[in-house]
């Protein structure tokens, strides 16, 4: 099978063979990779074990070195368990796993970076609990990890995945791009409807700055994966209703590129611009850093 | 690029440059030392020493020195464990011209009170690169198969080590020599196609002039 830099070829592959979109990502990287079917899935499952693992490992009296986070996936779970919560068990539950991860990794937790360790609580955030609430096998999460990857490796060709080049969008947007295509995965939905939904997360978050108070993976970035998580599932919902979005996934993606290369330095890792120059900001900048 | 370049690495977080690539670093520096580092006085440089401390940068570079990989969950107690086994280290700041953000320089003494000093920088994703090799300019990655020869700057020594990879059957993608013209010391650094087996190590151990080799295989940075 020949290899995909776009969307629309992956689209195009797919189609072409009878399979899967997620099956097409597998068996063109098993291609690449001279590895077996069977050791690739072997791996996908061990992403999909760390991810779990991280998840129940969560402890929320941990406090990362800077200080400046902990504690909120706890209290997010308490005010669950109130009955409170107005959006309902899923959306809560994709908020607190979304936190659990992001604080998981500011506290030096093992987790997987999907795609980078800032964003590694949107997917987790979106599977786990879809998985849960919709009483799905491990296979289907694990089909749908596959489905992702594929997106997010047409992404990081085409423009980019990395906050320091092209801002968090590259990041949070990219990780919610590629959670929207596995929520439909997860309804066994066509390739098409992945595609718009990934153009539908990611223009929902186009132009977002990466500013991260004092250079770590925290502020903003913790709070940034429940909007990656939440923003993954209300894209897929649209696509799976048929929505579709005007401008295709590929136009998108390669806007997303263009924004980051005229994104200013300031608002690219450097903590130089955004919430890490604010007056509250910089003092956690100072000497906490 | 590989899927698992997409969804991957695990990783102990925060950072896959500041901490994944601080790991990476310290391994590195490990096996250019060669047996158990005992001693180690570590340089953080740019980003590393402005936000390092909050990233674990310093607990990951101790983690690499006593070959832990970088999703091994005892990398946030490496200080601890590291007093246990008898590594001392001391940590400081620099100031290194044309370096990347995120660098350190480490010096490293083993048991048998052998040093080196590696400079090293982590540009993103957990990927690193050594800059510098007991004061002399360099590059290499750890990424493919590498040898890295020290040895005295004789004529023919850079036929004499190439003859003996190209012996063993293992192709050569990249040679680069530097020589350090007081101390009368070359380094040589040779990027493979195939995995370096230990036979080859010996072979070019044994050439005369040649102080210390060692082999980087991707995949066994552990040991
Ligand atoms: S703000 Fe920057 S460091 Fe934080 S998640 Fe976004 S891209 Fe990553």
């Amino acid at each position: 099978m020949s290899d995909y830099s776009s969307v629309s070829q992956l689209l195009a592959l797919s189609e072409a063979a009878g399979l899967p979109l997620w099956k097409t990502v597998q068996i063109t990287d098993c291609a690449e990779q001279n590895m077996s079917e069977a050791d690739s899935w072997a791996k996908m499952a061990d992403m999909l074990a760390v991810m779990k693992s991280a998840d129940a490992g969560y402890d929320r009296r941990q406090r990362s070195l800077s200080g400046l986070s902990g504690g909120d996936g706890g209290k997010m779970e308490d005010y669950l368990a109130s009955g409170r919560a107005v959006s309902g068990p899923l959306v809560g539950r994709m908020i607190a796993a979304a936190l659990k991860m992001g604080e998981c990794n500011a506290c030096m937790k093992r987790i997987v970076a999907a795609p980078t360790a800032g964003a590694c609580g949107v997917l987790p955030a979106v599977l786990l609990p879809c998985g849960e609430v919709l009483g799905l096998p491990d296979e289907k999460l694990i089909e749908a990890l596959y489905a992702a990857a594929g997106f997010g490796r047409i992404i990081a060709g085409k423009a980019s995945i990395s906050g320091a080049q092209s801002g968090c969008q590259a990041e949070i947007g990219s990780a919610s791009a590629m959670a929207s295509a596995a929520v439909v995965q997860l309804r066994d939905g066509t390739g098409r409807q992945m595609a718009n939904a990934a153009a539908l997360a990611l223009k929902s978050l186009l132009g977002l700055a990466c500013d991260p108070v004092g250079g770590l993976v925290e502020v903003p970035c913790i709070k940034r994966n429940v909007i990656g998580a939440v923003n993954a599932l209300t894209a897929a919902e649209m696509a799976l209703a048929g929505i579709e979005s005007r401008i295709p996934a590929d136009e998108v993606i390669e806007a997303m590129g263009e924004i980051g290369d005229m994104m200013p330095s300031s608002l690219r890792e450097t903590a130089q611009g955004g919430l890490a120059a604010t007056e509250t900001g910089r003092k956690w900048g100072n000497g906490n850093g | 690029m590989s899927i698992f370049d997409i969804l991957g690495p695990v990783m102990v977080g925060p950072s896959s440059s500041h901490t994944a690539g601080a790991v990476r670093m310290g391994q590195i520096a490990r096996r250019l030392v060669g047996g158990e580092p005992v001693r180690a006085r570590i340089l953080l440089a740019g980003s590393f020493a402005s936000t390092g401390a909050g990233h674990g940068t310093p607990r990951a570079l101790v983690a690499g020195l006593m070959g832990f990989m970088p999703d091994d969950e005892r990398i946030p107690r490496s200080f601890e464990i590291a007093g246990e086994r008898g590594l001392a280290y001391e940590f400081g700041t620099v100031q290194l011209r044309d370096a990347h953000p995120n660098s350190a320089l480490l010096t490293v003494e083993n048991e048998r009170g052998e040093r080196v000093e590696v400079g090293a920088s982590s540009p993103g994703g957990g990927r690193i690169l050594v800059f510098s090799l007991d004061g002399l300019p360099t590059a290499f990655s750890g990424e493919v198969p590498t040898l890295i020869v020290r040895c005295e700057d004789r004529p023919g020594h850079v036929s004499r080590v190439t003859g003996v990879v190209a012996a063993q059957g293992i192709n050569m993608s990249k040679l680069r020599v530097e020589r350090d013209e007081r101390g009368g010391t070359a380094i040589m650094v040779i990027e493979c196609d195939q995995r370096i087996p230990y036979k080859v190590k010996m072979a070019i151990s044994a050439i005369e002039g040649v102080r210390k080799v060692t082999r980087l295989n991707p995949g066994e940075e552990s040991k």
